[in-house]
Protein backbone atom coordinates (compact mmCIF):
# COMPACT_ATOMS: atom_id res chain seq x y z
CA UNK A 1 0.00 0.00 0.00
CA UNK A 2 3.31 2.34 0.52
CA UNK A 3 4.26 2.11 -2.78
CA UNK A 4 0.95 3.08 -3.97
CA UNK A 5 1.06 6.10 -2.14
CA UNK A 6 4.55 6.75 -2.61
CA UNK A 7 3.81 6.51 -6.46
CA UNK A 8 0.42 8.73 -5.93
CA UNK A 9 2.38 11.51 -3.92
CA UNK A 10 5.12 12.04 -6.34
CA UNK A 11 3.00 12.55 -9.38
CA UNK A 12 1.16 15.24 -7.76
CA UNK A 13 4.04 16.68 -6.04
CA UNK A 14 6.35 16.82 -9.62
CA UNK A 15 2.63 18.41 -10.91
CA UNK A 16 2.28 20.79 -8.47
CA UNK A 17 6.36 21.60 -8.45
CA UNK A 18 5.94 22.09 -12.05
CA UNK A 19 3.17 24.51 -11.87
CA UNK A 20 4.61 26.81 -9.02
CA UNK A 21 7.89 26.67 -11.52
CA UNK A 22 5.57 28.29 -14.37
CA UNK A 23 3.69 30.76 -11.68
CA UNK A 24 7.10 32.33 -10.40
CA UNK A 25 8.03 32.62 -14.44
CA UNK A 26 4.91 34.58 -15.03
CA UNK A 27 5.19 36.49 -11.38
CA UNK A 28 8.76 37.46 -13.48
CA UNK A 29 7.71 38.25 -16.58
CA UNK A 30 5.12 40.72 -15.35
CA UNK A 31 7.48 42.44 -13.41
CA UNK A 32 9.47 42.85 -16.73
CA UNK A 33 6.72 44.19 -18.55
CA UNK A 34 6.10 46.24 -15.07
CA UNK A 35 9.56 47.80 -15.54
CA UNK A 36 9.32 48.39 -19.40
CA UNK A 37 6.09 50.16 -18.76
CA UNK A 38 8.30 52.54 -16.42
CA UNK B 1 -9.35 33.92 -23.50
CA UNK B 2 -9.71 33.58 -19.42
CA UNK B 3 -12.91 32.48 -19.28
CA UNK B 4 -12.12 29.91 -21.65
CA UNK B 5 -8.92 28.61 -19.67
CA UNK B 6 -10.82 29.14 -16.48
CA UNK B 7 -13.82 27.12 -17.53
CA UNK B 8 -11.36 24.56 -19.20
CA UNK B 9 -8.99 24.46 -15.40
CA UNK B 10 -12.22 23.46 -13.48
CA UNK B 11 -13.33 20.86 -16.31
CA UNK B 12 -9.80 19.35 -15.97
CA UNK B 13 -9.71 20.05 -12.17
CA UNK B 14 -13.37 18.11 -11.88
CA UNK B 15 -11.80 15.28 -14.12
CA UNK B 16 -8.60 14.77 -12.25
CA UNK B 17 -10.58 14.41 -8.80
CA UNK B 18 -12.83 11.84 -10.31
CA UNK B 19 -10.35 9.93 -11.60
CA UNK B 20 -8.66 9.75 -8.24
CA UNK B 21 -11.59 8.33 -6.95
CA UNK B 22 -12.39 5.91 -9.57
CA UNK B 23 -9.02 5.00 -9.41
CA UNK B 24 -8.49 4.08 -5.64
CA UNK B 25 -11.90 3.67 -4.65
CA UNK B 26 -14.00 2.62 -7.71
CA UNK B 27 -11.73 0.23 -9.50
CA UNK B 28 -11.55 -3.26 -7.99
CA UNK B 29 -8.23 -4.54 -6.35
CA UNK B 30 -6.21 -6.82 -8.67
CA UNK B 31 -6.05 -10.02 -7.66
CA UNK B 32 -2.37 -10.70 -8.48
CA UNK B 33 -0.32 -7.43 -7.91
CA UNK B 34 -2.99 -6.10 -4.96
CA UNK B 35 -3.55 -2.45 -4.36
CA UNK B 36 0.31 -1.31 -6.01
CA UNK B 37 -1.17 -2.43 -9.36
CA UNK B 38 -3.37 1.37 -8.77
CA UNK B 39 -0.47 2.68 -10.05
CA UNK B 40 -1.33 1.92 -13.39
CA UNK B 41 -4.24 4.58 -13.33
CA UNK B 42 -1.64 7.47 -13.25
CA UNK B 43 1.72 5.66 -14.88
CA UNK B 44 -0.33 4.70 -18.19
CA UNK B 45 -2.13 8.25 -18.98
CA UNK B 46 1.38 10.19 -17.89
CA UNK B 47 3.17 7.84 -20.44
CA UNK B 48 0.17 8.75 -23.18
CA UNK B 49 0.50 12.55 -22.79
CA UNK B 50 4.55 12.39 -23.00
CA UNK B 51 3.63 10.58 -26.44
CA UNK B 52 1.39 12.97 -27.31
CA UNK B 53 3.33 15.36 -26.12
CA UNK B 54 6.86 14.58 -28.27
CA UNK B 55 5.25 13.61 -31.67
CA UNK B 56 3.26 17.52 -31.13
CA UNK B 57 6.51 18.57 -30.51
CA UNK B 58 8.65 17.22 -33.52
CA UNK B 59 5.66 18.39 -36.14
CA UNK B 60 5.65 21.84 -34.69
CA UNK B 61 9.63 21.71 -34.77
CA UNK B 62 9.56 20.85 -38.57
CA UNK B 63 6.55 23.39 -39.07
CA UNK B 64 9.23 26.02 -37.04
CA UNK B 65 12.08 24.61 -39.84
CA UNK B 66 10.09 25.52 -42.34
CA UNK B 67 8.49 28.92 -41.79
CA UNK B 68 10.84 29.94 -38.74
CA UNK B 69 8.04 31.87 -36.35
CA UNK B 70 8.45 32.69 -33.23
CA UNK B 71 4.95 31.13 -32.37
CA UNK B 72 5.67 27.78 -33.33
CA UNK B 73 9.09 27.59 -31.50
CA UNK B 74 6.62 28.89 -28.09
CA UNK B 75 5.04 26.00 -28.96
CA UNK B 76 7.52 23.75 -29.59
CA UNK B 77 9.34 24.70 -26.11
CA UNK B 78 5.75 23.97 -24.24
CA UNK B 79 4.77 20.93 -25.52
CA UNK B 80 8.98 19.76 -24.60
CA UNK B 81 8.60 20.97 -20.91
CA UNK B 82 5.43 19.75 -20.53
CA UNK B 83 6.61 16.18 -22.13
CA UNK B 84 9.41 16.28 -20.06
CA UNK B 85 7.38 16.67 -16.67
CA UNK B 86 5.48 13.77 -17.96
CA UNK B 87 8.28 11.67 -18.89
CA UNK B 88 9.93 12.63 -15.17
CA UNK B 89 6.39 10.69 -13.68
CA UNK B 90 6.67 7.98 -15.76
CA UNK B 91 10.74 7.39 -14.87
CA UNK B 92 9.39 7.87 -11.14
CA UNK B 93 6.12 5.84 -10.80
CA UNK B 94 7.85 2.97 -13.10
CA UNK B 95 10.15 1.48 -10.46
CA UNK B 96 7.68 2.35 -7.45
CA UNK B 97 5.43 -0.53 -9.10
CA UNK B 98 8.53 -2.33 -10.22
CA UNK B 99 10.07 -3.25 -7.23
CA UNK B 100 7.05 -4.99 -5.44
CA UNK B 101 6.17 -6.49 -8.32
CA UNK B 102 9.54 -7.52 -9.78
CA UNK B 103 11.57 -7.63 -7.09
CA UNK B 104 13.89 -4.62 -8.33
CA UNK B 105 13.49 -0.97 -9.00
CA UNK B 106 15.11 -1.02 -12.77
CA UNK B 107 16.26 -2.91 -15.62
CA UNK B 108 18.41 -2.34 -18.53
CA UNK B 109 15.13 -3.43 -20.84
CA UNK B 110 14.17 -1.92 -24.83
CA UNK B 111 11.13 0.16 -22.98
CA UNK B 112 12.62 1.38 -20.00
CA UNK B 113 16.35 2.43 -21.42
CA UNK B 114 14.55 3.81 -24.21
CA UNK B 115 12.16 5.67 -22.21
CA UNK B 116 15.34 7.01 -20.30
CA UNK B 117 17.50 8.01 -23.18
CA UNK B 118 14.07 10.00 -24.43
CA UNK B 119 14.21 11.89 -21.38
CA UNK B 120 17.91 12.80 -21.50
CA UNK B 121 16.98 13.51 -25.18
CA UNK B 122 14.57 15.95 -24.71
CA UNK B 123 16.24 17.36 -20.78
CA UNK B 124 19.20 18.32 -23.84
CA UNK B 125 17.17 20.33 -25.69
CA UNK B 126 16.41 22.51 -22.82
CA UNK B 127 19.51 22.90 -21.64
CA UNK B 128 20.43 23.90 -25.17
CA UNK B 129 17.73 26.33 -25.09
CA UNK B 130 18.63 27.91 -22.20
CA UNK B 131 21.85 27.87 -21.98
CA UNK B 132 22.80 29.07 -25.60
CA UNK B 133 21.91 33.00 -26.46
CA UNK B 134 20.89 33.93 -30.01
CA UNK B 135 21.98 32.77 -33.39
CA UNK B 136 20.49 29.62 -33.88
CA UNK B 137 19.58 28.32 -30.48
CA UNK B 138 15.76 27.71 -31.79
CA UNK B 139 17.21 25.55 -35.15
CA UNK B 140 19.73 23.86 -33.20
CA UNK B 141 17.15 22.75 -30.65
CA UNK B 142 14.26 21.84 -33.19
CA UNK B 143 16.80 19.78 -35.38
CA UNK B 144 17.42 17.60 -31.83
CA UNK B 145 13.43 17.56 -31.20
CA UNK B 146 13.28 15.86 -34.66
CA UNK B 147 15.48 12.97 -33.18
CA UNK B 148 14.06 13.18 -30.09
CA UNK B 149 10.67 11.61 -31.71
CA UNK B 150 12.39 8.99 -33.54
CA UNK B 151 13.09 7.60 -30.14
CA UNK B 152 9.62 8.67 -28.96
CA UNK B 153 8.51 5.82 -31.67
CA UNK B 154 11.11 3.19 -30.21
CA UNK B 155 9.76 3.86 -26.86
CA UNK B 156 6.00 3.54 -28.36
CA UNK B 157 6.87 0.27 -29.98
CA UNK B 158 9.68 -1.12 -27.92
CA UNK B 159 7.28 -4.04 -26.01
CA UNK B 160 5.99 -4.85 -29.29
CA UNK B 161 8.86 -4.99 -31.58
CA UNK B 162 11.25 -6.91 -28.18
CA UNK B 163 11.15 -9.06 -25.49
CA UNK B 164 10.72 -7.15 -22.09
CA UNK B 165 10.52 -6.78 -18.72
CA UNK B 166 7.84 -4.23 -18.90
CA UNK B 167 4.45 -5.77 -19.41
CA UNK B 168 2.85 -6.39 -22.92
CA UNK B 169 -0.11 -3.69 -23.95
CA UNK B 170 -3.34 -4.56 -21.90
CA UNK B 171 -5.64 -3.44 -24.61
CA UNK B 172 -6.00 -5.43 -28.09
CA UNK B 173 -3.10 -7.73 -27.78
CA UNK B 174 -5.00 -11.07 -28.27
CA UNK B 175 -7.69 -13.18 -26.70
CA UNK B 176 -8.44 -12.68 -22.62
CA UNK B 177 -6.48 -9.84 -22.67
CA UNK B 178 -9.00 -7.33 -21.54
CA UNK B 179 -9.77 -5.95 -17.71
CA UNK B 180 -12.74 -5.70 -15.57
CA UNK B 181 -15.08 -2.96 -16.61
CA UNK B 182 -14.78 -1.41 -13.77
CA UNK B 183 -10.82 -1.07 -14.27
CA UNK B 184 -11.39 0.28 -17.54
CA UNK B 185 -14.00 2.48 -16.48
CA UNK B 186 -11.11 4.18 -13.96
CA UNK B 187 -8.26 4.02 -16.94
CA UNK B 188 -10.21 5.56 -19.33
CA UNK B 189 -11.55 8.99 -16.79
CA UNK B 190 -8.08 9.08 -15.77
CA UNK B 191 -6.81 8.81 -19.33
CA UNK B 192 -9.04 12.01 -20.47
CA UNK B 193 -8.52 13.73 -16.86
CA UNK B 194 -4.36 13.64 -17.55
CA UNK B 195 -4.75 14.50 -21.44
CA UNK B 196 -6.83 17.43 -20.44
CA UNK B 197 -4.23 18.20 -17.79
CA UNK B 198 -1.45 18.06 -20.26
CA UNK B 199 -3.42 20.56 -22.46
CA UNK B 200 -3.87 22.85 -19.75
CA UNK B 201 -0.22 22.70 -18.97
CA UNK B 202 0.74 23.27 -22.89
CA UNK B 203 -1.46 25.94 -23.37
CA UNK B 204 -0.32 27.60 -19.76
CA UNK B 205 4.23 27.20 -20.77
CA UNK B 206 2.74 28.59 -24.23
CA UNK B 207 1.40 32.00 -23.21
CA UNK B 208 4.22 32.20 -20.64
CA UNK B 209 6.73 31.76 -24.01
CA UNK B 210 4.83 34.27 -25.98
CA UNK B 211 4.39 36.60 -23.17
CA UNK B 212 8.55 36.61 -22.44
CA UNK B 213 9.55 36.59 -26.23
CA UNK B 214 7.28 40.14 -26.33
CA UNK B 215 9.42 41.57 -23.60
CA UNK B 216 12.43 40.33 -25.66
CA UNK B 217 11.41 41.83 -28.20
CA UNK B 218 10.17 45.22 -26.66
CA UNK B 219 13.79 45.24 -25.01
CA UNK B 220 15.62 44.66 -27.93
CA UNK B 221 13.45 47.82 -29.67
CA UNK B 222 14.36 49.84 -26.82
CA UNK B 223 17.92 48.89 -27.17
CA UNK B 224 17.89 50.13 -30.46
CA UNK B 225 16.12 53.14 -29.87
CA UNK B 226 18.49 54.16 -27.26
CA UNK B 227 21.26 53.12 -29.99
CA UNK B 228 19.79 55.83 -32.08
Amino acid sequence: MSYLYAAYIIVWVVLIGYIVILTRGFKKVQEEVRELEK
Amino acid sequence: MKTTFTIFALFTLAMLSWGLYAALVGAPTEATMGPVQRIFYYHVPCAWVMLLCFPANFLVSIAYLMKRNALLDALAVSTAEVGIVFCTIVLLTGPIWGKPVWGIWWTWDARLTSTLVLWLIYVSYLILRKFSIGGPNPVLAASLAIFGCLDAVFVFGAIRWFRTQHPQPVFGSGPNSGIDPRMLHAFFINMAAFTCFGILLVWLRFVLERTRQRVEEAHAMKALGAAR
